[in-house]
């Protein structure tokens, strides 16, 4: 193998680096090899062997998956309601006007530079962003209650929380809803916290197995910590009444259970942000302590600019600079900084009242289109006399509906309709127009009237 | 109290019930966190900040300032921001980040016509600067060589303990820094190299060594390069000044070079915080070369999983940045010629402080200044002449001596001269 005469072709890359170590080897005779060992075969990093060598693929991630599958697809009719991307009715991603408008302002200020973070992120931006999810009136606020740094979107304030938990709470074990986005038992396991469900989704009514879920919660250890959709369900879109939160939180409460929200639809769910935020606000105004994950993806446009926050709320200020301190320590081996560009967007928007309200308007419309396609496929459905009660689809919220199609029906869509979605038969609602409700509901309808 | 008669409790549990219970817990859970240390080198800036002083002088973080002290954006970031601006939508990068950044990146380190690049061989995604490309590494390391550690130099980027150490990856320490010659230690480098365990992970800082300045010499490559074949270590680079060390990034991505000529599958993290003055975009790649192609899908698909429950995808500002400016011509000529504006004022504060400091009759030896490469003069003053340094001249740097030179200026050098040689001149 060394030192021979090349016995592939020579353009080979076998032959390349072949070649490149006997030139290496023979050509450079001022070195003063230690030992007179030649016989690099042997060693596991040359050309030969990995330490890696017995690494599988991993599957595709289930959710991202789709979209690859979608784009692989060469059919003209294709439609991908996998990701939940908000599309316009001309089926392309949005970019809000208002941010456009602080995008520029960035651009255009001479005076803007690119120095580091501090690694709890944009003073403002966490300020700003405490008030959007607690209330500006928040009394958790009022007090220097609450610590929020900033964080990679929803993932990334999850993940933040979650390794803050796992080192400086006592209970390890977190209580997440069946069904739940598919990235959320992921990213506690790899924080060493246990994850059990509790019931969630009642496949019968299409709607909140509410029995069930007071039942698990009940049942739970004293302190254990429980996430919580703050609206918009994902992936089913069915949301909690006002009444039933407040027996949860009641609940909860009286067993000491840490709750832990992920808030990545506020504003988009019903279109106004203080309703989709009454879930934390009845939790943080009985004084207790919670987590909020909040991201800015969906509800301002900011995707793939990763950007969104951890907030705690703590019992004292004290308590707070303490947490602050010690997730600060989580974050700097993590990526040392948070991105600068969204957040300063989005610290740009919340700070002027001006922008605040077109943000707001342009937040409507969005949660209005998505309504209006939610009615739009229940009456086609309807017209179409496909067998089975759709009046979830209109009741469910949010981006989402969970169609209740089972994984046969799904594939069938897929690939007689080239309908992309996951297999639980969630469907982005954003992904959808007038133009193609039409073709959903064929293939909805031949699904389940050919199979069960 | 106040706040829960308010809020209405139902008359089913008691006051005390609910609130005996929750606070008694949050209490107990809460008040055991102790507050944490500050990060060593961040806290040196926040103290800075915090100083009144009108002659104080950040020589702390390692962050680039123009002659006047200022924060520098390049122009070559300025102009693809204005192309950004308006015309490039925000969606979600896939999982591995922007593949024709990582493209254009893996170009710079592994060369324009890599045929390591040619044939696929390297998985390779966008991660958050340089901390996240290390951390990704760590992660998967742990995760598929769960009994190995991880050889770090002494001393190192004080970050570098705590991503290995977060990643549960056990870590040893290797011989580098030379006190004496402030220079580096070659034999008991050498030496450590030998007597590690066949197959050992080893972390090598490709140019520009953090916090010393201190970089081995081609020919000291080239015999590392060697040992590390016949003990059959691992080695991941970590380059986070390419361009910046000498001013030609070609030049300074030799060590590499020199290990893939050997034959070595390294690991590498790039970082563009100081050499595109990107810091707070968090822009970066972690690559690993593989085998072949079909093993590089593997482990490309492997560090996805481990991106996805820690930020699902990388942030896409900044990679839009580098990739628009490194596949323009005119951009990247410019770039070029910017990083290496960059580098030569480095080098001339060099120059300077080691000569204010000979003209003030300085009895130590200064040499180290001007022998030293990269952003980080280590200038060998202990913890407590740091001190004075911080206390009676306003002058800030991390309590190991390390003087970011970035910071220098012909305004300050002359001050930070004095002070220097007040501190040292009685060693």
């Amino acid at each position: 193998m060394h030192g021979g005469k090349a016995l592939l072709s020579p353009s080979s890359s076998a032959d390349r680096r072949l070649s490149a170590l006997v030139r290496h080897l023979e050509g450079s005779s001022s070195i003063v090899m230690g030992s007179k060992d030649s016989s690099i075969a042997a060693s596991p990093t040359s050309a030969r062997n990995s330490v890696f060598e017995h690494i599988l693929q991993a599957s595709e991630d289930p959710i991202l998956g789709v979209t690859v599958a979608y784009n692989k697809d060469p059919s003209p009719v294709k439609l991908n309601l996998g990701v939940g991307a908000y599309r316009t009715e001309e089926g392309k991603p949005l970019v809000l006007n208002v941010v456009r408008r602080a995008e520029q302002m960035l651009v255009n200020d001479n005076s803007r530079v690119k120095e580091y973070l501090p690694i709890v992120g944009l003073a403002d931006f966490n300020k700003l962003s405490a008030k959007l999810i607690l209330g500006a009136d928040s009394p958790a606020i009022q007090e220097n209650r609450v610590t929020t740094v900033q964080c990679l979107s929803g993932t990334g304030s999850l993940r933040i929380g979650a390794e803050f938990l796992s080192r400086h709470y006592n209970q390890h074990i977190i209580y997440i809803p069946q069904p739940t986005w598919g990235n959320h038992p992921k990213v506690f396991a790899l924080s060493g916290i246990t994850v059990k469900f509790y019931r969630y989704y009642d496949p019968a009514t299409r709607g909140l197995d509410f029995q069930g879920l007071l039942e698990d919660l009940g049942s739970a250890p004293s302190g254990a910590i429980v996430l919580l959709h703050a609206c918009a369900h994902n992936p089913t879109g069915v949301d909690p009444t006002p009444q039933q939160w407040e027996q949860i939180r009641q609940l909860m409460r009286s067993k000491a259970l840490l709750p832990f929200f992920d808030s990545a639809y506020q504003g988009f769910a019903s279109g106004n942000l203080d309703s989709d935020a009454h879930s934390v606000r009845i939790f943080v105004a009985d004084g207790g302590e919670c987590l909020v994950a909040q991201s800015y993806a969906k509800n301002m446009g900011l995707y793939g600019e990763r950007v969104g926050a951890l907030s705690i709320v703590c019992r004292t200020p004290d308590v707070a600079g303490r947490v602050e301190s010690q997730l600060k320590l989580v974050i700097r081996p993590m990526y040392s900084n948070p991105p600068l560009h969204g957040a300063s967007i989005v610290a740009r928007i919340l700070k002027d009242s001006n922008m605040y309200q077109e943000w707001t308007v342009e937040l409507k419309a969005m949660a209005d289109r998505i309504i209006s396609m939610r009615q739009k496929l229940f009456d086609a459905l309807r017209n179409r006399g496909t067998p089975g009660d759709w009046s979830h689809i209109i009741k469910q919220i949010g981006m989402f509906t969970f169609t209740g199609l089972n994984r046969n029906q799904v594939s069938f869509m897929t690939e007689e309709y080239h309908i992309y979605m996951t297999s639980d038969g969630r469907i982005s609602m954003a992904g959808l127009s007038s133009k193609t409700v039409p073709h959903l509901a064929d293939a909805i309808h031949a699904a389940v009237t050919r199979l069960d | 109290m106040a706040q829960l008669i308010r809020s209405g409790f139902s008359g089913r549990v008691t006051k005390s019930g609910v609130l005996g219970a929750a606070r008694s817990m949050s209490t107990a859970w809460w008040s055991h966190v102790e507050p944490a240390a500050k990060d060593p080198i961040l806290g040196v800036t926040e103290a800075f900040l915090a100083d009144p002083s009108p002659n104080k002088v950040n020589v702390g973080v390692g962050a680039y300032r123009d002659d006047n002290g200022k924060p520098v954006v390049l122009g070559c970031v300025r102009e693809a921001e204005r192309r950004i601006a308006g015309n490039l939508n925000m969606e979600y990068l896939p999982m591995g980040g922007s593949v024709k950044m990582v493209e254009e990146t893996l170009k710079l380190a592994y060369g324009e016509n890599s045929d390591l690049i040619k044939d696929k061989r390297i998985a390779a995604v966008q991660a958050l600067s340089g901390t996240g490309a290390c951390r990704l590494f760590a992660d998967f390391q742990k995760r598929f060589s769960p009994d190995s550690q991880i050889y770090i130099p002494v001393p190192t980027w004080s970050n570098h303990h705590n991503i290995w150490r977060d990643a549960n990856v056990p870590q040893r320490t290797f011989h580098y820094y030379h006190p004496e010659s402030k220079g580096l230690d070659f034999a008991s480098l050498m030496d450590d190299v030998k007597n590690a365990p066949n197959g050992s992970f080893f972390l090598l800082h490709a140019c520009a060594h953090n916090p010393t300045g201190v970089d081995p010499t081609e020919e000291q490559w080239k015999e590392i390069s060697y040992q590390f074949k016949v003990k059959g270590h691992y080695a991941l680079f970590d380059m986070a000044y390419q361009g910046f060390a000498s001013g030609d990034p070609e030049r300074d991505a030799k060590s590499i070079r020199i290990f893939l000529e050997d034959g070595h599958l390294i690991g590498c993290a790039q970082s563009y915080a100081k050499n595109m003055g990107l810091y707070g975009q968090r822009v970066g790649c972690l690559s690993m070369v593989c085998e072949d192609e079909k093993q590089a899908v593997a482990v490309k698909s492997q560090l996805q999983q481990i991106a996805r429950p820690m930020y699902s995808n990388p942030p896409i500002h900044g990679a839009l940045v580098v990739s628009i400016i490194l596949t323009d011509p005119d951009l990247k000529k410019l770039w070029l010629k910017e990083v290496k504006g960059m580098a030569d004022r480095i080098i001339g504060m060099r120059t300077a402080l080691r000569e204010n400091l000979e003209k003030l009759g300085s009895p130590l030896s200064w040499e180290h200044i001007t022998k030293q490469i990269g952003m980080f003069c280590y200038s060998g003053m202990t913890p407590e002449q740091v001190d004075r340094l911080t206390n009676e001249f306003h002058i800030y740097l991390t309590r190991n001596g390390r003087i970011s030179m970035a910071g220098v200026t012909t305004g300050n050098v002359g001050y930070l001269a004095n002070a220097i040689h007040e501190v040292t001149k009685t060693a």
